[in-house]
């Protein structure tokens, strides 16, 4: 067993893990967070992509000692107090069905524009290629980024 | 639209979805969250080879590692393992091989399950799966379907004594004579690869006997709870009185859900054979191998016109591979297709005969469109080809042989009866925000000017059929199960609503739309309406979500339950304000009489004199709901004009879609930001089909697409966005004028695709092309068809 | 999936790593940023007995300026090498090529000394060391000692790394004035490993290529030259003609692998098409 401490969510965890215990594994199981899914073994559908000291990561290929002394935000951490602009424009856009992919998608779009403010379709598109949707088309999705983009450029004036 | 939503507030809205609040902030409940305490965990021991007899197995170093519970193979279960039925025998004659929970004496596919460990976590329960040692003598693998039809050839079930299932013709009209009265005659092999639907959400399964109640409670990543729990009763002989089966959130299915598998059985058998929650996930490795695949034919499509371009007659010659087992309807698949080979296009005559087949490889069974998407592709891809042999235009060859808006409802020469359509407004309407002339000179200057990278249009008018009813079809085509749906619509004392639907949704937002069509017909805000759903507990009666029939065939018990609600609430309006019923109008929730605007109360109000039942009419019950259980009338029929830009590079033969316009009539739209959602992720999963997307096995039958990393589904990046639009004809067999849309864009998208990668190329000799369109299927294809010509 | 059991360390220096590593036996493996090893964890390709973590090593993270080189600490992550100034001004195929490696969630993780270690031959960045000429920096229980690239890359996924040798930095030797490139990519899918891959450096004078190198990805065990297409290319004039008929001898003497993602002979087709098309860019034709 391995000591770490991690902050998730806002919130000091301390726990002994299993060298072997996924991050992801530590979220769900352990903690109790289970908005962050897991949805593959290769590290190809991004559906447990969470925040870790505010770069995007899939928590299915980390290990929880990996992640000893971080800062985490998951899904459920995302909204702080009010929903995140990419919350908000998921929902006014349609951007998920049935909703599997969407915490990871959420994170992974929020780390986009948190490095690009402004982005084209193009490079929406290619900043979201590490995580699969299988129920959108990703339509909805790149038209959500698009306007969480503008929800953002209008708060910052 | 029935006179009883005659103020429309809600319908045809793009009501933001209720669903969205708790799946955008993590506040879900899949399978795989729900925690039992004491629960123990399942890990499956998979067959590594695709057909073996089972010499021995030995479990004892499982049984001897930590924290495992139990190890169980088929001896061990004994009368508990249960055999998996199927409930489509589409032939009298069928071979229906026994599908055994565990396998017994032998494997016949990569996946097939030989043993179930027990531990109390799930890591000891994976690290046990390599305590078990189970020897194989290998046989042969089956994987050619023609090959195993062959004499001599090695049997996946030797009792049954043959590879094929079931061999079937249903001749309409006489082909020979149509065929002899024509001047064309076009032939094409098309190959419907394999699919893996992959949800994004793999499946689970948790069970828990509930103690003194003697229930079993069985939460299941299923779109068909209610099915499944009747399924379940059967299979194990536990008393469905005894089952409840709940399906929580559930992410995403296309089909792969639509099914009793092993892993539910064998949960709940164990658990209520243990006194014990167990509770199983499925990996994503294992979903490839575990759940059942899709599509999986050979289509010999051969196609009769006249050189006018009328056609004359269609013969559809069907090799289907069902798997190494019949899973729940794995042999109906080909005859969902059947109906539809002919497409929106008259003709004489249509013969139609599918050869069923065994393979060593995972069962097969729905996935989105199931059928559908197979006979689309035939009819739009050969009338193509037709259209290139008598050097018409395609669309220009569509119009001359479609039904026109006023020939409806015209009986097709399949037999069904297209109740309206308007193929005119949908092609009309898609040409328009294409810019096909344009894009047509775009070609020509290409091909003129030798660009390496070419440009094709490909052009996809389809049609499907949504709904699965009524009941008695089904019964005649051996479906052993119905097609009706429930709906209980309560009002609560405080007027409050509870929506009970036998629906089960997994992402179609049918909280927000079915809210929207009770908000209407009970005139109460769709705020104030719950919808119940996906648990036999709460809703007890119902069909389940497949086949686009949600909204097809619940939508109109949805409605007529409304109106129950409102008949009654009327007599009770009426009772209290000492009014003739007749007199009474209902307008947006409020009775009013009629010339007097004084008197008049409100349908919460009317709930809640229903709760106290202080002043009720004579010999009325108390309380205010409706119940309804509708069969519908027939099955409802959306159609489309896709259109596809394709832009293929020669060189390397990467093929890259460009542009896609889609125009879609689903009749009238219950919630339009929902049908363009359906519509968009219909498309992109036909064009997984079309480029990217497709089951590859050795001659070994070990399946080479195992993981993400290899079966390569689509990401945003390899997508481009879609211009979609709508035209509205009503359908005429369902009362809100609604058809269905949760497959249609991928029936409509994956001919439009290929047609689109074929015209590109045409110029080069080519005049086919097999799916996956991959660049290296492109460039072989371009290679093979240049020294074709130079030869 | 959830991986086998193993011992994890994470050790305060380079010392105590190698110590670890050595101490560790045959199934000790390093743990950089993990991106390429865990899934095979995950579905139990790997089990390795003891993970030794080096992700947090100041010594093998960062990127500095060493004259007529930059050198990258083996540990950087991807992303912090793409957007970085020195590799942008010196290395730029390093930052582009980076850029196309699996996907930005995966890049903030996953390191530059990693994936040249992993050595999978589909991997990108081993061809675009090789066709710099990087020189990569080891630790051992004896010392440490420099491997060019050209002797790195041995075999599928093995290197020249002794099972106790840590990757420590890789020595990127500047590119002059005069230089073009472009790495072309060409996969399935976006998140996709390369199909094959070609990696383009050349150095223009007075409208004739007066040197030029072309890196292989996956078409053989390890990453190559099209050495042919390289010395036909040395003092040709820059124009598509010449550029042509170089890149047609690309898949000269290869042999590349038939696999679930394409044939031999497309494979060798590909390098041909591909290597007009880097070489265009590189000498900006």
């Amino acid at each position: 067993m391995a000591r770490i401490a991690v902050t998730v969510d806002g919130t000091a965890r301390e726990a002994d893990v299993e060298p072997r215990t996924l991050l992801v594994h530590w979220l769900r199981d352990d903690l109790g967070l289970v908005g962050t899914p897991v949805g593959c073994d290769t590290s190809n559908c991004g559906s447990c992509t969470v925040m870790i000291d505010g770069r995007s990561a899939k928590s299915c290929s980390l290990l929880a000692v990996q992640a000893d002394g971080t800062q985490i935000t998951t899904i459920q951490g995302a909204a702080n107090g009010e929903w995140h602009p990419v919350q908000v424009a998921f929902k006014d856009c349609h951007a998920l069905q049935c909703g599997y992919c969407t915490p990871g998608m959420v994170v992974a779009a929020i780390d986009l524009l948190s490095e690009n403010p402004d982005p084209s379709e193009a490079e929406i598109r290619e900043g979201l290629r590490g995580n699969l949707c299988r129920c959108t088309g990703y339509h909805n999705i790149v038209k959500a980024v698009q306007q969480a983009s503008e929800l953002m450029k209008e708060a910052a004036k | 639209m029935t006179a009883t939503v005659e103020h429309v507030a809600n319908i045809g809205r793009p009501l933001r979805r209720k669903e969205d609040a708790r799946l955008l902030t993590g506040q879900t409940q899949w399978t795989d969250s729900i925690k039992l305490p004491g629960a123990l965990h399942m890990t499956l021991v998979r067959s590594p080879v695709a057909h073996a007899r089972i010499t021995s197995v030995d479990k004892s170093a499982a049984e001897a590692m930590p924290n495992v519970v139990a190890v169980f193979t088929a001896a061990d279960l004994g009368d508990l393992n249960a055999r998996i039925p199927c409930v489509w025998p589409v032939t009298d004659d069928i071979v229906m091989p026994e599908f055994p929970v565990l396998a017994i004496d032998e494997v016949r596919h990569v996946g097939d399950v030989v043993a179930a460990v027990l531990a109390t976590d799930a890591a000891s329960a994976e690290d046990a799966l390599e305590g078990v040692h189970v020897e194989y003598d290998t046989l042969p693998a089956v994987g050619d379907l023609e090959a195993a039809l062959a004499d001599g050839a090695s049997l996946v079930h030797s009792s049954a004594g043959t590879n094929q299932c079931y061999t079937m013709n249903v001749p309409n009209g006489d082909y020979a004579a149509a065929k002899a009265a024509s001047d064309v005659v076009v032939s094409r092999r098309f190959i419907q690869q394999r699919l893996i639907p992959s949800p994004m959400e793999p499946r689970a399964v948790a069970v828990s006997p509930m103690g003194t109640s003697g229930e079993l409670t069985v939460w299941s990543a299923t779109q068909i709870p209610h099915v499944l729990r009747v399924l379940l009763a059967l299979s194990t002989g536990i008393p469905e009185n005894r089952l409840r089966v709940i399906a929580p959130d559930v992410g995403g299915g296309f089909g792969a859900k639509l099914q009793l598998y092993r892993e539910e059985i064998l949960a709940l058998v164990l658990a209520n054979k243990l006194g014990r929650p167990v509770k199983w996930t499925e990996t994503r490795s294992e979903n490839m191998v575990a759940t059942h695949h899709g599509r999986g034919q050979i289509q010999d499509i051969e196609i009769a016109a006249t050189k006018d371009g009328i056609l004359k007659g269609l013969k559809v010659t069907l090799t289907a591979d069902m798997g190494a087992y019949l899973q729940i309807i794995t042999p109906g698949i080909p005859l969902l297709g059947m109906f539809m080979y002919n497409g929106i296009y008259k003709m004489d005559a249509y013969d139609f005969s599918c050869t069923a087949v065994f393979t060593t490889k995972t069962p097969t069974d729905a996935y989105r469109g199931a059928g559908r998407p197979e006979s689309t592709y035939a009819i739009e891809r050969i009338m193509d080809e037709l259209a290139a042999e008598l050097g018409m235009d395609p669309l220009g060859l569509r119009r001359k042989n479609w039904i026109t808006h006023e020939e409806f409802p015209y009986t097709t020469i399949a037999g069904l009866t297209y109740d309206t359509g308007n193929y005119e407004a949908a092609t009309a309407r898609a040409l328009e925000l294409f810019g096909y002339d344009e894009l047509r000179a775009e070609q020509k200057r290409r091909r003129d000017s030798g660009d390496v990278v070419q440009l094709g249009i490909g052009v996809s008018t389809f049609t499907e059929m949504c709904g699965l009813a009524p009941s008695r079809t089904l019964g005649a085509l051996k479906y052993v199960a119905g097609g009706w749906e429930n709906c209980t619509i309560r009002v609560l004392p405080l007027g409050k609503v509870e929506l009970v639907t036998g629906t089960s949704p997994h992402g179609q937002g049918h909280e927000t739309a079915w809210s929207q069509i009770a908000a209407d017909v009970i005139g109460v805000p769709v705020e104030d309406i719950e919808i119940i759903h996906g648990d036999t507990g709460r809703a007890p009666y119902g069909m389940d979500t497949y086949g686009s029939r949600s909204l097809a065939v619940g939508g109109q018990a949805i409605l007529r339950a409304g109106e129950k609600v409102v008949e009654k609430a009327k007599l009770i309006a009426a009772h209290q304000m000492e009014a003739n019923p007749d007199d009474l109008e209902f307008v947006d929730g409020a009775f009013r009489v009629k010339g007097d605007p004084e008197r008049s109360t409100t349908i919460q109000a009317v709930a809640f004199e229903a709760f106290t039942a202080h002043n009720l009419p004579d010999g009325m019950e108390p309380t205010l709901s409706g119940e309804s259980t509708v069969d519908p009338a027939d099955f409802s029929f959306p159609h489309g004009t896709h259109l596809a830009a394709i832009e293929v590079d020669t060189e390397t033969g990467k093929a890259t879609v460009r542009k896609y316009v889609c125009v879609d009539d689903v009749g009238v739209q219950i919630n339009p930001m929902i049908v363009e959602g359906q519509v968009h992720g219909g498309v992109a999963q036909g064009i997984g089909q079309a480029l990217y997307e497709g089951a590859e096995y050795d001659d070994d039958g070990n399946l080479l697409t195992a993981t993400l990393a290899d079966y390569l589904i689509p990401s945003a990046a390899d997508l481009p966005s879609f211009i979609t639009d709508q035209t509205v004809t009503p359908s005429t067999t369902h009362p809100l004028g609604t058809k269905g849309v949760g497959e249609a864009g991928a029936i409509a998208s994956t001919p439009a695709i290929i047609n689109g990668v074929v015209d590109a190329l045409r110029h080069l000799g080519v005049t086919d092309v097999t799916m996956p369109a991959t660049p290296e299927a492109v460039w072989r294809t371009i290679v093979a068809a240049q020294s074709g010509a130079q030869a | 999936m959830i991986p086998a059991t193993f011992d994890y360390v994470r050790p305060d220096s380079l010392a105590d790593a190698v110590s670890a590593l050595s101490g560790g036996g045959e199934d000790a493996k390093v743990l950089a940023g993990g991106q390429s090893l865990m899934p095979m964890l995950r579905i139990r390709l790997a089990s390795p007995t003891l993970l030794v973590d080096c992700s947090r090593l100041a010594e093998l993270r960062g990127i500095s300026d060493d004259g007529d080189a930059i050198v990258i600490g083996a540990s950087t992550p991807h992303h912090d090498v793409m957007h970085d100034p020195l590799v942008m001004a010196h290395a730029p195929l390093i930052a582009r090529t980076t850029a196309m490696v699996a996907d930005p969630a995966i890049r903030h993780r996953g390191t530059f000394g990693g994936s040249l270690a992993h050595a999978d031959p589909a991997g990108d960045l081993p061809t675009v060391s090789l066709v710099l000429g990087a020189q990569m920096v080891l630790a051992g229980p004896n010392g440490r000692r420099t491997v060019a690239a050209s002797d790195f890359f041995v075999d599928y996924f093995t290197t020249a790394l002794e099972p106790d040798e840590i990757l420590v930095s890789v020595r990127i030797p500047k590119l002059g004035a005069g230089w073009g490139y472009d790495y072309q990519k060409f996969h399935r899918t976006a998140q996709a490993w390369a199909i094959v891959g070609v990696a383009a450096a050349v150095r223009r004078e007075n409208g004739t290529i007066a040197e030029a190198r072309v890196g292989l990805t996956n078409m053989a065990a390890s990453p190559g030259r099209a050495a042919t297409t390289e010395s036909a290319l040395a003092g040709a004039a820059a124009n598509v003609d010449a550029i042509a008929a170089a890149a047609a001898h690309a898949a000269d003497g290869t042999n590349p692998t038939s696999d679930l993602h394409a044939k031999a002979d497309f494979r060798q087709h590909l390098a041909r098409v591909l290597t007009g098309r880097a070489v265009r860019v590189a000498a900006g034709v």
